[in-house]
């Protein structure tokens, strides 16, 4: 047996300090985590999803209608300048554009409260679903701590977990929403609806769905992440009878 | 002054209060335990055999009283030297083995010396090396799910080895297994005890448990009822006996 004896501990009267991991090792070991538990993982991150799918195609919605109006504006402009002569279709639009605006904005200030309603009632869900992970991992965390992890290194744990689901899941919804939307908006307005500044809409409209889905994710698991990190370690002894 | 003892505790005394109720389940223990010993805590479920556990682990403080590992008394430490503690000084060996269900063996054993900072590949290599030790290298991969009882034991002990503790404590290791993995988990602590000079504390109340012992504990209510030496216990045992426990 190859084991040093001699580097068995330390000298008797003292105690070292442990270290604070990298947070590398606690972002391979909260991946290991969300894959092996994929699907339990998929449900935690589904209200994220369907709440910025939702928040997005709202938006979406909203950045379509400014695309159209300023094309509609500008043609008008173009008319009034005398450097367009109006066609029917022309006036059809500039009398849409008259009539619906108020009403279009209404409708679409109340999806958008809606789906921000939505994504508040995703948080809860997600702090409910973490604190069901600690209390079922309570085994897991209690070991952990006996071998050795701070209170700090849980945290992170759980932490990183969850903004990593955050993460990814309004990543997807965010593009589910923003498809379904274009989709509808190729078929309703044809190619102008993706003229204008349509990329550069969207593009913001993307960084916005991830940020907040992530920040909400993030703020979800500050309770459960205290929680988890207030685990005793003695809890890694308790059996079920 | 450094005595001989690696373990000692003091007039230990936890209480559990539960809404009005207190539960005394460790009334004024005193033990001390030398290094290198094989030492069962034997008593009836509910004796307090956990409790004892967890305050000579420092999972736990007590209600009062002192638990000294290596002299250092564990009421001084603060979170960091606990842990520190836990890491390197103490192997902790489960009933329910407690392998982190998302990792494999390897993983799982090499975890304490990712705690502990050790390099990764030195971690892999002595992960390795301890699977062997245990007789489970041909299992390095495999998960927790997909090994038996006794192989998720052998990995649990090889990854309270890690970082080469000075005590390891079990508590009741072979609770969950059958008569005949059960002592193959005894003869595997016992053989460690004996070539890595390991201290051994193990609650239990496996009487198969009481073969390899230097000592034994008896526990009842939260108090040590009587300690038997290993020399006086080779008198009661009969030889028949011990032929058919240690005859190979
Ligand atoms: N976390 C706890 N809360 C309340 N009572 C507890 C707790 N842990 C143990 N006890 C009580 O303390 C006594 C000793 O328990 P324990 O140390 O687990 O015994 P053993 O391990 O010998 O079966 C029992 O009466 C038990 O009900
Ligand atoms: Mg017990």
């Amino acid at each position: 047996m190859s084991v040093d004896q001699a580097q068995r501990t330390h000298p008797r009267g003292s105690i070292g300090r442990q270290i604070q991991l990298p947070l590398k090792k606690a972002i391979e070991i909260s991946f290991k985590s969300i894959k092996i538990r994929f699907w339990r993982s998929m449900i935690t991150a589904m209200g994220i999803f369907l709440g910025i799918a939702f928040f997005s195609s709202v938006r979406m919605s909203g950045e379509f209608a400014n695309i159209q109006r300023a094309y509609i504006l500008q043609i008008k402009e173009d008319i009034e300048k005398g450097l367009r002569t109006p066609s029917i279709e022309d006036t059809r639009l500039i009398a849409l554009l008259e009539e619906n605006q108020e009403e279009r904005q209404a409708s679409e200030n109340r999806m958008l409260w809606l789906s921000i309603m939505g994504l508040l009632v995703c948080t809860v869900g997600i702090t409910n679903s973490m604190l069901m992970s600690v209390t079922e991992r309570y085994k897991e965390i209690g070991t952990m701590k006996c071998l050795g992890a701070l209170d700090s290194f849980i945290v992170k744990l759980f932490f990183i977990e969850s903004t990593l689901l955050g993460f990814i899941a309004s990543l997807l919804g965010f593009i589910l929403g923003w498809m379904l939307i274009s989709i509808i908006n190729l078929f309703t307005q044809g190619v102008i609806a993706f003229g204008g500044n349509f990329w550069w809409a969207s593009l913001k409209l993307m960084l916005l769905s991830v940020f907040i889905g992530t920040l909400l994710t993030f703020l979800a698991t500050i309770f459960p992440a205290i929680r988890a990190a207030k685990m005793p370690p003695s809890a890694a002894l308790r059996v079920e009878i | 002054m450094a005595s001989q003892y690696i373990v000692r505790t003091k007039g230990l005394i936890k209480e559990y209060t539960m809404g009005d109720q207190t539960v005394r389940a460790l009334n004024g223990v005193d033990l001390d335990i030398y290094e290198g010993e094989y030492i069962s805590i034997m008593g009836p479920s509910g004796s307090g055999k956990s409790t004892l556990f967890n305050a000579i682990g420092g999972l736990d403080r007590p209600t009062s009283g002192s638990v000294f590992i290596n002299d250092v008394d564990m009421a001084q430490l603060d979170a960091q030297e606990l842990a520190y503690l836990r890491c390197h000084t103490i192997g902790y060996i489960f009933q329910t083995f407690n392998l982190i269900p998302v990792m494999t063996a390897l993983e799982n054993v090499t975890l304490p010396t990712v705690f502990a900072g050790m390099p990764t590949d030195d971690g892999i290599e002595r992960g390795i090396e301890l699977l062997n030790i245990v007789g489970l290298g041909e299992r390095l991969h495999h998960k927790p799910s997909e090994l038996s009882g006794g192989q998720q034991q052998r990995v649990a002990i090889a990854r309270s080895l890690a970082n080469n503790p000075s005590i390891i404590l079990a508590d009741e290791p072979t609770g969950n297994l059958d008569l005949k993995t059960g002592t193959e988990i005894i003869e595997l602590l016992k053989r460690l005890n004996k070539e890595q000079g390991v201290t051994i504390i193990s609650a239990t109340h496996d009487l198969k448990m009481l073969d390899v012992s230097d000592r034994i504990v008896y526990i009842r209510d939260g108090k040590i009822a009587k300690i038997d030496e290993r020399k006086d216990l080779d008198i009661q045992i009969g030889e028949m006996e011990r032929e058919g426990e240690l005859g190979h």
